[in-house]
Parts: C-alpha cells; sequence; structure tokens
C-alpha cells in the first residue's frame, strides 16, 4: 500500500508533526469533509500577526493526516496573510501529489486553516470594539482576502 | 519483519496439496480435453474427476457443476442465465441489501433491461428475515439470489428456509456461497436450492476458477456463446489446471474442514476477547452467532480505517476495512450501512480475517500491535477526548 501515497505523504502520516491542541488557542477551524465524511480541527496561536503555534486533529484517511501535518508545518512562523495564500494544491505538491482520489483530503487541511484564521480575526473585531490601532489591520487584512481569486 | 496475513475472505493461499495437483496440467499434459488423442483424454478424464469432487463437497451430481472463471462469473451466469431463461413466468427478482457487487450490480444491470428488482433489508446483525422475503415474493418472481455468508461480516443466512419460500412460490433461489464454501458444511439437497456460487481461491485453491451448481432440471440460458463446452453451459477451453485445482481444494475440504473450523473458531474467540479487553470504544459487527468462522468485524469509535490499515500494513498485518476513505466510491461499505450503522461508525472498520495457517502467535501478535494503532490514531482525533470519550 506504501506505493499509492509519496515517501512524503507516508512520512508525514507515520510522523504527523504538530498533533494535539493549542493552550488558550486564538483561533480555531473545524471543517468536514463532504465526500468521505472526514474532520479536521485547526487551532492557531497568533503573535505579532504570525502564526506562532499551530496544531492539527484529524479524523480520516492517511492523505488527510499528511495533509494536515503538512500544512502546519507550511504555515508555521508565517504571517496571516503568508498563511492565507496556501492552497489545496500547494500542500499537495509539498507531499510529492497525492492520488487522484485523493486530492479532496487536501481541501480539508486549507479549508480548516482559514476557518482558524476567519476565528482569530472575528474574535478580535469582537473583543476589540473599542478600537485604536487594531482597525487598521483587520483592513488591511481584509484587503488580502479580496485580494484572493 | 514478522507477516501476518488476516485478509483471508479477500483471497487464500493456494494449499501445497492443491498447487501439487495442478502442476502437470500446465506443461506435461497441457492438451485440449476436447482433443481425441489419448493423452488429452486422460486430462478429460481428470477434468470430470474434479467435477465429481466438488460434487461431493456440495452433495451435488457431478452434471450440475458447471465450471467457471470464478465467483463473479457464476454469480451473472445464475442471475442474468436464470432470469432470461425463465422471463415467462415473470420479471421480478428478488436480492439483499449486503450481496457483493456481483450480484447487487448484476441484479441492477437486469433492472435496466426492464426487471423489477426488489432489495430486501437486514437487520442490525445482517440477517435477511423470512418475513420480509415472504412479503416481498409474488407470482412474478422469477428469481431469488441471497448470500449465504457475507464477506464483510461473515453472518450466515437461514437458506434453507429462505430458499423454501422461493420454492413454495416456484421461484428460482441462487444462493452466492463464495465466503460459505471451505468456512462451514453446504449441503445443496439439504438447502433445497436451484443454484450455487463458489470459487476455489477463497478455499486455498487457485485464483480465476469456480463453478455454478445448477439443479437438474433448473433451466438457465448460458452467457457465453462458442465452443460449447460445459455441456453448452459455458463456452471457451476449459482452465484445466484450475478446474483440477478447484476439485483437490474441494477434496482437500472435505477431508479438513471440520478440524480447521475448530481451530479457527478458537483462535477468533481469542482474538475478539483480545480486542474487547485492551481497546475501549469498539462495536463487533456481524450476528453473534451465525457467523463464519474466522471473520472478525470491528470498528473502533473515532478513527478511520484506512489510516489503520497503513499503520497496520507498516508492523506487517495485513487486514481490509469497509470505510469510506478505503473505497474507491469513498462510501462506507455498503453492507455495514444496511445494517444500519453510521457512516461515522463505519469509518473505523477493520476485518480481520483467520485462515487455516494462522497461528496462536498471529494473534498475539495482532493483539500486541492492534492498541498502539487505535491510540495513536486516536490521540489525533478531533472526535475523541480522553476521559468523556
Ligand atoms: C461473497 C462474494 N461473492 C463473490 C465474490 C467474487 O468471487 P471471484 O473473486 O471469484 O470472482 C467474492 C470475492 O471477492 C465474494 O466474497
Ligand atoms: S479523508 Fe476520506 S479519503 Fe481522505
Amino acid at each position: 500500500m506504501d506505493k499509492m501515497y509519496t515517501r512524503e505523504v507516508m512520512d508525514h502520516f507515520l510522523n504527523p508533526r504538530n498533533v494535539g491542541s493549542v493552550e488558550n488557542a486564538d483561533g480555531v477551524g473545524e471543517v468536514g469533509n463532504a465526500s468521505c465524511g472526514d474532520i479536521m480541527r485547526i487551532e492557531i496561536k497568533v503573535e505579532d500577526d504570525k502564526i506562532a503555534d499551530i496544531k492539527f486533529q484529524t479524523f480520516g484517511c492517511a492523505a488527510a493526516i499528511a495533509t494536515s501535518s503538512m500544512i502546519t508545518e507550511l504555515v508555521k512562523g508565517k504571517t496571516l496573510t503568508e498563511a492565507e495564500k496556501i492552497t489545496n494544491k500547494k500542500v499537495a505538491e509539498a507531499l510529492g501529489g497525492l492520488p487522484p482520489v485523493k486530492m479532496h483530503c487536501s481541501n480539508l487541511a486549507a479549508d480548516a486553516l482559514k476557518k482558524a484564521i476567519a476565528d482569530y480575526r472575528e474574535r478580535r473585531i469582537d473583543s476589540d470594539s473599542s478600537g485604536h490601532n487594531l482597525f487598521d489591520r483587520a483592513d488591511s487584512d481584509s484587503k488580502a482576502f479580496k485580494d484572493k481569486p | 519483519m514478522k507477516l501476518v496475513y488476516l485478509d483471508h475472505n479477500a483471497t487464500t493461499p493456494v494449499a501445497s496439496e492443491v498447487l501439487e495437483a495442478m502442476h502437470p496440467y500446465f506443461r506435461e499434459d497441457f492438451y485440449n480435453p476436447s482433443s481425441i488423442y489419448s493423452p488429452a483424454q486422460k486430462v478429460r478424464e481428470k477434468v470430470e474427476e474434479a467435477r465429481l469432487k466438488v460434487a461431493r463437497l456440495l452433495n451435488a451430481e457431478p452434471s450440475e457443476i458447471v465450471f467457471t472463471s470464478g465467483g463473479t462469473e457464476a454469480n451473472n451466469q445464475a442471475i442474468i442465465g436464470g432470469a432470461r431463461a425463465n422471463r415467462k413466468k415473470g420479471n421480478h427478482i428478488i436480492t439483499s441489501a449486503i450481496e457483493h457487487h456481483a450480484v447487487l450490480d448484476t441484479c441492477l444491470r437486469l433492472e435496466k433491461e426492464g426487471f423489477e428488482v426488489t432489495v430486501l433489508p437486514v437487520d442490525q446483525y445482517g440477517t435477511v428475515s423470512p418475513e420480509s422475503l415472504q412479503k416481498a415474493i409474488k407470482p412474478e418472481t422469477v428469481l431469488v439470489s441471497i448470500m449465504y455468508a457475507n464477506n464483510e461480516v461473515g453472518t450466515v443466512q437461514d437458506i434453507k428456509t429462505l430458499a423454501h419460500i422461493a420454492r413454495q412460490n416456484g421461484s428460482l433461489f441462487h444462493t452466492d456461497a463464495v465466503q460459505a464454501v471451505g468456512k462451514i458444511k453446504v449441503d445443496v439437497k439439504e438447502l433445497g436450492i436451484d443454484m450455487l456460487s463458489l470459487s476455489a481461491h477463497k478455499f486455498y485453491g487457485p485464483k480465476g476458477i469456480g463453478c455454478l451448481y445448477i439443479k437438474k432440471g433448473v433451466k438457465v440460458e448460458s452467457l457465453l456463446t462458442g465452443g460449447g463446452q460445459e455441456n453448452k453451459m459455458r463456452a471457451g477451453t476449459e482452465n484445466t489446471p484450475g478446474i483440477i485445482g478447484l476439485g483437490r481444494a474441494a477434496e482437500f475440504i472435505l477431508e479438513n474442514r471440520e478440524e480447521m473450523e475448530k481451530r479457527i473458531r478458537e483462535l477468533e474467540e481469542l482474538l475478539r476477547q483480545g480486542i474487547k479487553d485492551r481497546i475501549p470504544d469498539v462495536i463487533f459487527t456481524g450476528h453473534p452467532e451465525n457467523r463464519v468462522p474466522g471473520c472478525v468485524s470491528v470498528c473502533f469509535k473515532y478513527i478511520e480505517g484506512e489510516s489503520m490499515l497503513l499503520l497496520l500494513d507498516q508492523q506487517g498485518i495485513m487486514a481490509s476495512s469497509g470505510s469510506a476513505c478505503s473505497s474507491k466510491s469513498l462510501k462506507a461499505s455498503h453492507v455495514l450501512l444496511a445494517m444500519g450503522i453510521t457512516p461515522e461508525i463505519a469509518h473505523g472498520s477493520l476485518r480481520l480475517s483467520l485462515g487455516k495457517d494462522t497461528k496462536r502467535e498471529d494473534i498475539e501478535y495482532v493483539l500486541e500491535v492492534l492498541p498502539g494503532v487505535v491510540e495513536k490514531l486516536r490521540a489525533m482525533s478531533p472526535l475523541y477526548r480522553r476521559g468523556d470519550g
């Protein structure tokens, strides 16, 4: 069965990075997979607009676990804007490709991450409705959102 | 690395007796059994001897055995051939929700050709109730096809009662016994059935050979046209090594099945109890008693089957799963779903199927490895919260 997956996929599946949950997470994203019924959860800690810590939990196949693990590695330490640019395709590429039937599994990871970031922003806006310099940032970030195709 | 094969419901290794019996028919005695010269006629005799052995295993007559390329072809032949040949009785077919695709998809194909198909439900153990058949059957029912033993959960049906209902109604009764033959006693006369499919590679014979038992007098239209072999029921030059291997495997089963069954059931119990004792949140699927020996089908909550299979494979353990992710269609096993198991629980399905060469050490090894595999995946699962899981 190893042949079905690349070495990178098997490596991330067998030795997943950043499994678990983040204490006092700033953002949480949980998504389900419509095709096969899997669930993935990403929790992030944000410091200076950067992903300081990230953990995942996945209920799914080896491809789902490997893409989860890979995305946490790819975005750790990145700014939120950079992190948001990670696409499913990039995660799959970083893993040396996925079997066609498993491409949908990589959607989970990118979607969960986006949801976690969106959750973080929402919480910031809620708790900082009084304002100060946060407003500017939220604004520039929302532009980053719009820039996306 | 230690290798432990626990996927005998998928296929079995060819027994050495069987391989030995087949060997001459590839080279020395390669002749076409339809040829007239004496060496070829000796091969013909061997083919007929094999037919006799298969008939003996089933308590059938040799003339009632038609060799096919395996279980799939036998099922296609029985259902399509049986339905077409008896169309004047009607156009209704009954089958069950847990059949192998070789039966289900064949019935669906006939549905496209204008037959009406009723798919009987099963209960939580995968049992078809005689009452549901009684209710569904009607004067137009040409054929009822219900499997003897299920490949995923091992549940054995009350074929005798089901066949009786069909016979009372004048409908043909076929059973896919691919997972039953070799594991439990199968007697076509006692069961009172019209047709039965079997496949050699599930009981230590070679792949690509099987047969359809057709009771004397039952009309079935042959699917293949050609050289008129198998009494015009199955055209094509006989797979002589395969047929002779099937015959030898049938003999092997006749001689060894009871002893094998006893040993396998003991090991199976050890495995079930061991899983129960070592791993929380497990659901065993299949009938609590009416099961073929050696099939342990179990769901581990909060985790997914394909990842389980890959981690087991890393430690040399070979098994299978009915999870959505491990199937090409990305749908959970239709058998588990028909039994009312939720897709989420079916996700964690694992099937360990034992065979004649399974050893106590193999089971002990699995019991050593499996808890760690489940624990590792549960630790990664968002559904699993230690303490309140
Ligand atoms: C219940 C059942 N029916 C039919 C088949 C098909 O048999 P074969 O592989 O010989 O075509 C199988 C095996 O895969 C089976 O388990
Ligand atoms: S998560 Fe189900 S197929 Fe990958």
